[in-house]
């Protein structure tokens, strides 16, 4: 058994990683929620969280342990089978997304591994729409939920969602195609590497300079997707009670607040490899780029809640005029130019 | 190995597929054709074809089904109990019943054509899945260009009359 995992180390640490990744996820969304509400606290003049552990920060913990004892509630006539799944589909979607985003460059772990092992679960070679496909799934854990609750505010928010959903992933796409014709590749690690070096010595190589309509137009649409504020109106509390999740309690309630803050930083990854130049950047050393990557996602998800407690939310009609009227179209201008450009510049 | 996934794909899609045809539920039916969709993806990756499934996956797992859940909801069918007397005399009576026996026929007489003319090929040695993507590009704009705008004016024909249609008269 021992010589079987010492022969096959990268195996091992293929699957060491794959676990240390979902982890890292499970703890993010934690750790996200904490700073969210020191965040809003901070915004509005209050202390947040401070009572338990120093300055508040074992409060996630507390919360996770109060959610995981409630009591799990079934609102009646509700589709039992149905209103038991869409949480789990939410959750796994938002995992499941994370599996091909890549963040950082291969490492030997200082020469234990035979074959560098790359830093992330898989490489695909279309990963770019594999993260599509799957953020497109995420869909039905909130469209069913707010269905098989038998509830309107449920009902409500899930139409609400599953329209501006609709109505993003358009703008969406478009962004990303607009990346994807930069770097010719639609592997997310081919396109980090397209952004290494810099111009004239000083500016780096990321599509963000390039692209800044585009890194506009991908984190609104990401905004929209992920249904945070000031694009909130799933859950709109003030119309809706909690919109989809209006009926849920306990641990099913968990997973889906969980599934919101893994797709907030699936976003921000993805942002940070497409636009930001992922885990390149100067002073560090190579083998350290996660340092980088890890401090572009922050600066992207601190972005993400600090805008959270500045805008107001807006109407609906505002929203999909949004979306339709101005988002889209400027997607598309984006794309043609970035396609004339790479046409005519031959890159 | 690629022998037994085949297999776990191919038995999920034939069974989900069987389940949206048998169901009562319309919700229910809607998410066995997810299913069926995911397996069919599933089996596209078997191929060699990742771009295809990831594809199979947005286009009709994701835009389209998203559509049609949202019909069904919109609509609100609880299930699709037969009222007394009027599916009977629509779908059960002899004249359809008959017709759809017929039908029946001559799908099977078409499946067994289809099979026995089936010449059995080796799969061609593909290359990877980013020069897949490339070549599907090269396909659809240059050897099927006609085709492939063709089809896209008649999309557009489709949304512009969808939208004429659902217009309000004001």
């Amino acid at each position: 058994m021992m010589a079987f995992f010492l022969d096959n180390k990268n195996l091992v640490a293929q699957l060491l990683l794959i676990g240390f990744v979902f982890q890292v996820l499970q703890i993010s969304a934690a750790v996200l929620v904490y700073f969210e509400r020191k965040i809003a606290a901070w915004a509005q003049q209050r202390y947040g969280p401070h009572l338990v552990g120093p300055s508040g920060s074992l409060q996630p913990i507390a919360d996770i342990v109060k959610l995981m004892f409630k009591e799990e509630l079934r609102p009646r006539g509700a589709d039992t089978f149905l209103f038991y799944l869409a949480p789990i589909l939410s959750a796994t979607a938002a995992f499941g997304a994370f599996a091909v985003v890549p963040f950082g460059t291969s490492t030997t772990l200082f020469g234990l591994l035979d074959k560098p092992l790359a830093l992330e679960v898989t490489d695909v070679n279309v990963a770019m729409l594999v993260i599509f496909a799957i953020t497109s799934m995420g869909v039905y854990g909130v469209v069913l939920a707010g269905w098989s609750s038998n509830s309107k505010y449920s009902m409500l928010g899930a139409l609400r969602s599953s329209a501006q959903m609709i109505s993003y992933e358009l703008s969406y796409g478009m962004s990303l195609a607009a990346v994807v014709m930069l770097a010719g590749s639609l592997s997310l690690r081919s396109i980090v590497d397209a952004q290494a070096g810099y111009w004239f010595h000083v500016i780096p190589k990321w599509y963000v300079f390039i692209q800044p309509l585009g890194f506009f137009i991908f984190m609104t649409a990401g905004v929209a997707e992920t249904n945070r504020a000031p694009f909130d109106f799933p859950e709109a509390e003030q119309e809706l009670v909690a919109g989809y999740h209006t009926e849920y309690s306990s641990m099913s309630f968990a997973l889906f607040f969980m599934a919101e803050y893994i797709n907030m930083f699936t976003v921000s990854a993805v942002a940070t490899d497409l636009f930001l130049g992922g885990w390149h950047g100067p002073f560090l050393p190579s083998w350290l780029g996660w340092a980088w990557f890890l401090l572009k996602v922050s600066f992207l998800l601190f972005f993400y809640i600090w805008m959270r407690w500045t805008l107001p939310r807006y109407r609906y009609d505002q929203l999909m005029e949004f979306g339709w009227k101005w988002l889209l179209p400027m997607a598309v201008i984006n794309l043609l130019v970035t396609a004339g450009i790479v046409l005519g510049m031959g890159w | 190995m690629d022998g037994l996934y085949f297999w776990i794909f191919a038995v999920i899609a034939v069974l989900a597929s069987l389940g949206v045809v048998g169901q009562r539920n319309p919700m229910y039916s809607v998410l066995l054709l997810i299913v069926s969709f995911g397996a069919l993806s599933g089996l596209y990756v078997l191929l060699n074809a990742p771009f295809v499934a990831a594809i199979q996956i947005i286009i009709y797992a994701g835009a389209i089904m998203v559509l049609f859940l949202f019909v069904v909801m919109l609509l609100n069918v609880p299930t699709e109990d037969p009222a007394k007397g009027y599916h009977v005399k629509l779908l059960g009576g002899a004249g359809p019943r008959h017709f759809g026996a017929v039908l029946a026929v001559v799908l099977v007489a078409e499946l067994v054509w289809a099979m026995s003319h089936l010449r059995l090929t080796a799969m061609p040695e593909s290359a990877g899945a980013t020069s897949s993507v490339y070549q599907i590009g090269l396909k659809l704009f240059r050897d099927y260009a006609f085709a492939f705008e063709a089809t896209s004016v008649l999309i557009l024909l489709a949304m512009v009359g969808a939208v004429i249609l659902a217009r309000k008269e004001s």
